[in-house]
């Protein structure tokens, strides 16, 4: 709207004020009454743009207490998942106890893992009217797990779990996007999501395997720790919903 | 309002200073090449910066070749497509926007606006064109070493830019952290300069508020680059140990394509933090000397003096302060703490009013004006929608909420680069149309202005509008093909051939205009002393082009400020600077 007006305005007066030589420009150099009302204006009209914005940051980062925690893995080039099992919980990662029996790097020792449920190479699928917490987590560069219809994205950044959380409102498959920066690969590094209803969820859910089922191995495995446990980052004062996540999957 | 009443001359006080004595040139090369006269060296400076420029420009090209023509050019991989796209940014926005803003206009225009001999630092000056001579080559080179130059990016984010995977980790990535921090260095030198000559070296008479709006958007800039370069000096020294001798300041542990990295806690973010920490100052680098620009042009070309000056120095002030708390709204989606969020589309949405106030007062001073269309007023104008456009868009971005979708797209890619590539460069043809006749004492050709004008103008909107709604349709950035994507329409296509067209005809209408000064410097016509009857000091002096030392025998009193064009019962309709008030007819 302002900007209509400021561009109207400036049309006329490029016409209304071109050059004629029998006439003189006005001579005002400053005009305090019109200058204050301009700066307060344009306050109110920011405030007015900021407010509704702000409060939809507030939901945006306030995670419902009873999303469900998935997990997003990224690598160069490709996107890889981990659903909790029974108990809701995903167990504990680190980087340093990847290998190929442990693809993932699940703490083998963390009860929370045996049953959380892998997803290599494969299409990731979401309840449908359930909010979902997506945590993200980067084995090698910064990636961005982007989704554009779910119109919420973040980074994934080595040695940190960042999240969002959002809730599919709508069935369908949609197209998975990286959208930082991650190499020669970045425009390949591709995937695809579905979202079901929770019967067809449910379905699909039992035919995945777990991980104690799919790397028998590197779940026994006795690896001594060598490095710290990355946990999804916590914000002490209204990030406690890590604590108190009692969702349970049906399987 | 300093503006020339008698009283106001009976303070201004004798020479306090006794002049100082310049270097004398010599011989060509002291004269021409080694220069000490900052008006050589700001020709020297802008010649550079637009060389690579050029470079930067047919950089664009070959993205642009890419995108609007997959799978066509077999010169052009994914490896060199992210080079382009990081030596096209880093090139513009550092290389070309920086350094001809304050070294090519701030060394010429600081020094003869206040009415200095020259910089206080004539030798410093000089040092700092060759430092950043250096740097240049040095960026330049990048292309020729094994593995060719860097492919981060240009915002050079690690663990990328030094890891596998991605193009130039070795010679490519080192050079250009050396490039930078050899800028750094230069500017430094010159940005010291700047900033003592507008506070020592003014004439008689000429107070801070009598300064015309382009040395306070230079000297403010170049205050910001000052205290914004040495975060990114700190961070290209750091990631150069990173890469060099193994540190883990933004190395954590990862394993990439398959090997363990031997780095541990690092943090990636902390890269990015201190990146747009500078990165955002550097915004305000580029516009505020273009609002400087704009307001004097403007003023000139409408023969009115520019409406609430005072206010516009305190925005400037205003935005170069506020520039520095609102980095981090380039990282909503980085995975900080989501609670900055609040802060940073607070403070970011704070500087729009500034910003928007001298919107109002630049559209104030053509009203009522006599607004002679010139090519510089024309160029003004189109900035100021430019301006507006790329203000408008940055509302949504700077609106953490909105931001999320829109983050990483092509919206994000169209609003910078209206906001600040085209705005600044339409300043920088409007700067160069209106002061080419003061270096050279001849006209640009007017005709082949005009053409230069509405090409780069119209077309330049023909390229980002249909890029700010391929950004929202959802289509990323940094993409060497968007390939199958079933949200992307087909019309996306098309409209990327479409804008590839475009940009190579923009990119034409450059070449008229390197052209069309070349042709004017020897052929131009000649457009005898002060040819748009300014008032300020810079098209006072006794010769056109100025001589080594700016003025005549004695420097300029300055009895009034910048703006005095069409004053009621004066019968010239501008009163110069330095115009004695019994000399008022």
């Amino acid at each position: 709207m302002a900007y209509v007006i400021i561009l109207v305005f400036m049309a006329w007066c490029i016409y209304k004020y071109r050059y004629r030589a029998d006439r003189r420009a006005d001579y005002e150099p400053e005009n305090h009454k019109l200058e204050w009302w301009l700066t307060g204006i344009t306050t109110a009209g920011v405030v007015g743009l900021l407010t509704p914005g702000l409060l939809a940051w507030n939901d945006f980062v306030t995670v419902p207490k009873n999303a469900l925690q998935f997990e997003v893995v990224g690598k160069q080039w490709e996107w890889n998942f981990r659903l909790p099992g029974k108990d809701g919980k995903l167990g504990t990662t680190s980087i340093s106890l990847i290998s190929d029996d442990n693809p993932f790097g699940i703490n083998p020792k963390d009860p929370n893992g045996k049953d959380d449920v892998l997803i290599e190479g494969d299409d990731l699928h979401l309840p449908v009217g359930v909010p979902i917490k997506m945590n993200l987590r980067s084995l090698d560069v910064l990636h961005n797990f982007y989704v554009p219809q779910f119109r919420a994205k973040m980074d994934l950044v080595p040695g940190m779990v960042t999240f969002f959380w959002m809730e599919p409102t709508r069935t369908g498959t949609f197209d998975i996007l990286c959208a930082e920066l991650c190499g020669v690969g970045h425009h390949a590094m591709r995937g695809s999501v579905v979202v079901d209803d929770k019967t067809a969820f449910n379905k699909w859910l039992q035919e995945q395997e777990t991980f104690a089922a799919l790397y028998p191995k590197g779940a026994a495995s006795k690896t001594q720790l060598t490095n710290k446990i990355t946990e999804p980052q916590k914000f002490k004062t209204a990030f406690s919903y890590n604590e108190t996540n009692n969702n349970k999957l049906v399987r | 309002m300093s503006n020339g009443t008698i009283e106001d001359t009976q303070v201004i006080p004798a020479a306090e200073v006794e002049e100082v004595d310049l270097y004398h040139a010599h011989s060509f090369i002291t004269k021409w090449v080694f220069s000490q006269d900052a008006k050589v060296i700001a020709i020297q400076y802008s010649t550079t910066a637009i060389v690579i420029g050029l470079v930067g420009l047919v950089l664009s090209w070959l993205m642009r070749l890419q995108l609007g023509f997959p799978d066509t050019f077999s010169f052009i991989s994914a490896e060199s497509y992210y080079q382009y796209v990081t030596m096209h940014g880093m090139i513009m926005v550092v290389y070309l926007l920086t350094a001809l803003f304050l070294g090519g206009f701030g060394n010429y225009l600081i020094p003869l606006m206040v009415g200095a001999r020259d910089m206080v630092f004539p030798y410093l000056n000089m040092l700092s064109f060759w430092v950043y001579l250096l740097a240049t080559l040095i960026l330049a080179a990048s292309f020729f070493v094994p593995g060719g130059a860097t492919g981060a990016g240009w915002t050079l984010y690690p663990p990328q830019a030094i890891s596998e995977g991605t193009p130039g980790i070795n010679g490519g990535i080192i050079l250009m952290l050396v490039s930078l921090a050899l800028f750094i260095v230069g500017f430094t030198m010159g940005g010291l300069n700047y900033v003592v000559t507008v506070l020592q070296a003014r004439t008689r008479g000429m107070t801070l508020m009598r300064l015309p709006l382009t040395v306070w958007g230079i000297f403010t800039a170049t205050i910001l680059a000052l205290l914004a370069f040495p975060a990114l000096l700190v961070a290209a020294i750091m990631m150069l140990f990173d890469k060099l001798l193994g540190t883990s300041f933004f190395m954590p542990e990862m394993i990439v394509q398959g090997e363990m990295t031997s780095s541990e806690n690092g943090s990636p973010l902390l890269f990015q933090h201190l990146f747009w920490f500078f990165g955002h100052p550097e915004v305000y680098i580029v516009a505020l000397p273009a609002f400087g620009v704009v307001s004097d042009i403007i003023s000139t070309h409408a023969r009115k003096n520019i409406f609430g000056y005072r206010m516009m120095v305190w925005a400037i002030v205003a935005i170069g302060g506020l520039s520095f708390i609102v980095w981090a709204h380039h990282m909503y989606v980085s995975g900080m703490n989501p609670y900055f969020g609040f802060f940073f589309a607070t403070t970011t949405l704070i500087i729009a009013v500034p910003t928007a106030l001298k919107l109002y007062n630049w559209t104030l001073t053509l009203y009522k004006g006599n607004i002679h269309l010139t090519i510089p007023m024309l160029f003004c104008i189109a900035f100021i929608l430019t301006f507006l456009n790329g203000g408008i868009t940055g509302l949504f971005l700077g609106n953490v909420i909105v931001d999320i979708p829109l983050s990483d797209t092509l919206f994000v890619v169209a609003h910078f680069h209206m906001v600040m590539g085209i705005a600044p460069v339409l300043v920088i043809f409007a700067a160069i149309y209106h002061w080419f006749p003061l270096m050279s004492g001849r006209y640009l050709n007017e005709f082949w202005g005009q053409v230069h004008f509405w090409v780069t103008f119209l077309g330049s909107y023909l390229v980002y509008f249909p890029m700010h709604y391929l950004g929202f349709v959802g289509v990323p950035r940094r993409y060497f093909e968007i390939g199958e994507t079933s949200f992307v329409p087909e019309s996306a296509v098309t409209l990327n051939e479409f804008i590839t067209v475009m940009v190579l005809i923009v990119g034409a209408a450059q070449v008229i205009f390197i052209i069309n000064i070349v042709m004017s410097i020897f052929k131009g016509k000649p457009s005898g002393e002060n040819p748009w009857n300014a008032t300020t000091l810079e098209w006072q002096g006794e010769t056109t082009p100025p001589g080594h030392g700016n003025f005549g025998k004695e420097l300029p009193i300055c009895y009034r400020w910048a703006y005095e064009y069409s004053v009621p019962g004066v019968k010239a309709d501008f009163i110069p600077q330095n115009l004695p008030p019994d000399k008022i007819k």
